[in-house]
């Protein structure tokens, strides 16, 4: 899933210095799994943010958290609660905060946590990223271990010269995922497949990505191939 | 001839070839390039430049090749994948042929944490495979790697690095196998100090026949200091730095441990020329362009072998 982490107190509090009336927006999806967005962490923030005012401040913060900031549906809840605001500060990942500064394009919508990766929770408060969402998944040939996330360099023909007792010469903390990627298809009596050449990638992602489901595509192309 | 350049004309003749290593300078000091180059001039065949070694900014290896080159040096132009995608790679090779240049050792390139500017944004479009690969198709089908057609291709020897002294020790050889059939013509090896491991990864490159479709130059640095060698052993990633080398250094007064370093230089030299499937040196006197000229002679490696003008 995607981790965030929470901005610092700081940043955000500038962020919405100029504002009387905040609402701040907690997200039920990623962000509240890695402890950053939820509705712990915006009932959090406001009460620091309150801490924070200046004696005689008549600034009012509140929150609310919605299911999932990237879907329309659980936007629509608060279409009824926004207007009273003058600013919003989202706890949701990027797309989250977008999909939200979308939805209300009148109101000036703000970042409270920075989206730093898709990856998993070793354990709780622990997680690592797994995955840079590179469009083209190569996990089949490489064990299961993405050499565009877990290499420090990216590379495809993989290992470069420079680990050091099985760790990236980057970081002595960080396993080099070209070695791991070669003992786990020696173990499996698979290294053909790093034999050759990995050629030079097709990098997707470019320009905003797009899914259409083949199931619902009809929903949204019209047979003259424009749009909905 | 792929390229017709002196080196590759030295390793196809079946010399034993040497090549050098020019650090391009800090600043746009052209003085700074010629001032190398004279001590490397006429003793070795080409020089390696490098490009923006252990990600610090400096003069760009184009710039610096053509300086050299204009000091009477053949260039073996480095480019890494870290710093450009494979339009500015494309386009700075097709200078770099239209210049005169005609040899490039494609690299992945250290980590930018290692460098000057440890907050960059990576790049690494392509990696060295896929650089060699891209080179050699522009080489041998003039097309670009999009598939569009080149005008005039550019004819470059091209040359990739290996590091028999990495793990795992067993892919080694296969990673050397991979670079041949991406394209590569010759190769330049990390710097070797365990003589035994490098032999053993020769002879298992031998065994594999990939001797006779690649030319293998080892690499060689000079130990400048007993503080150097400790460097190199604890700090500099994928080196392989014997413990009896160091005590070597340990065992001399430290305002001799220069020439010592030399001496095991000229020494490592001779042992590798007696191995059989090895095409030549390279010699990286990092920082140390001027003593060159004294390690060429004491190893014997003097006079360069002399060529016709053009045999392309």
């Amino acid at each position: 899933m995607i981790k965030a982490t929470i901005k610092p107190l700081e940043e955000i509090r500038a962020l919405v210095a100029p504002f009387r009336r905040v609402l701040t927006v907690g997200c039920g999806g990623c962000v509240s799994l890695c402890l950053a967005g939820g509705m712990k962490e915006a009932r959090e923030l406001n009460i620091k943010l309150r801490a924070l005012q200046d004696p005689g401040s008549e600034a009012v913060f509140d929150d609310i958290t919605v299911e999932r900031q990237c879907e329309q549906q659980f936007l629509a809840a608060l279409d009824s609660r926004v207007e009273k605001y003058d600013a919003l500060i989202s706890l949701a990942c990027g797309a989250g905060v977008q999909f939200l500064a979308e939805r209300f394009p009148h109101k000036p919508v703000f970042p409270g946590v920075n989206t730093q990766f898709v990856g998993v929770t070793l354990d709780i408060g622990w997680y690592e990223e797994r995955c840079k969402t590179c469009g083209d998944c190569v996990l089949g040939l490489t064990a299961g271990i993405c050499p565009v996330t877990m290499c420090s360099k990216s590379l495809f023909n993989g290992p470069c010269g420079g680990p050091q007792d099985g760790h990236c010469e980057v970081d002595p903390n960080t396993p080099c995922a070209w070695i791991a990627i070669y003992e786990r298809l020696q173990q499996q009596g698979r290294l053909d497949s790093i034999a050759d050449v990995m050629p030079a990638r097709q990098w997707q992602g470019q320009t905003p990505g797009r899914i259409l489901h083949p199931r619902y595509r009809d929903r949204y192309v019209h047979e003259d191939g424009n749009d909905t | 001839m792929k390229s017709g350049s002196r080196l590759e004309r030295i390793l196809k003749a079946g010399q034993f070839a040497l090549t050098g290593e020019l650090g391009p300078p800090r600043g746009a000091d052209a003085d700074a390039v010629r001032g190398k180059a004279r001590h490397l001039s006429g003793m070795v065949d080409a020089v390696n430049i490098t490009d923006n070694q252990t990600a610090v900014v400096r003069m760009s290896s184009l710039g610096a090749c053509l300086i050299a080159m204009q000091a009477g040096l053949e260039p073996v132009y480095q480019m890494v994948c870290r710093d450009r995608n494979r339009i500015a790679m494309q386009s700075d090779i097709l200078g770099a042929a239209a210049l005169g240049v005609r040899n490039i050792l494609c690299l992945s390139g250290d980590h930018q944490c290692f460098g000057d500017h440890p907050d960059c944004k990576k790049v690494f479009d392509l990696d060295s495979m896929q650089l060699i690969n891209m080179v050699k198709t522009m080489r041998d089908e003039a097309r670009f790697q999009g598939g569009a057609e080149i005008t005039v291709a550019p004819k470059m020897f091209i040359g990739a690095a290996a590091n028999p002294f990495a793990e795992p020790h067993a892919f080694r050889v296969t990673r050397l196998a991979k670079k041949i059939a991406a394209g590569a013509d010759f190769i330049q090896t990390q710097c070797v100090y365990n003589m035994e491991r490098f032999c053993a990864w020769l002879a298992q490159a031998r065994d594999m026949g990939l001797t006779e479709k690649v030319y293998i130059l080892a690499g060689v640095t000079p130990l400048k200091s007993l503080g150097m060698a400790r460097y190199m052993q604890k700090n500099v990633p994928g080196m392989d730095v014997p413990d009896d080398l160091i005590n070597r250094l340990q065992g001399v007064d430290k305002k001799d441990q220069a020439k010592e370093g030399i001496a095991i230089c000229c020494e490592q030299i001779q042992q590798l020329r007696e191995m059989k499937g090895l095409a030549g040196i390279h010699l990286m006197a990092i920082e140390w362009e001027h003593r060159v000229p004294e390690i060429v002679e004491k190893a014997g490696l003097l006079p360069r072998p002399e060529l016709q003008a053009e045999q392309v």
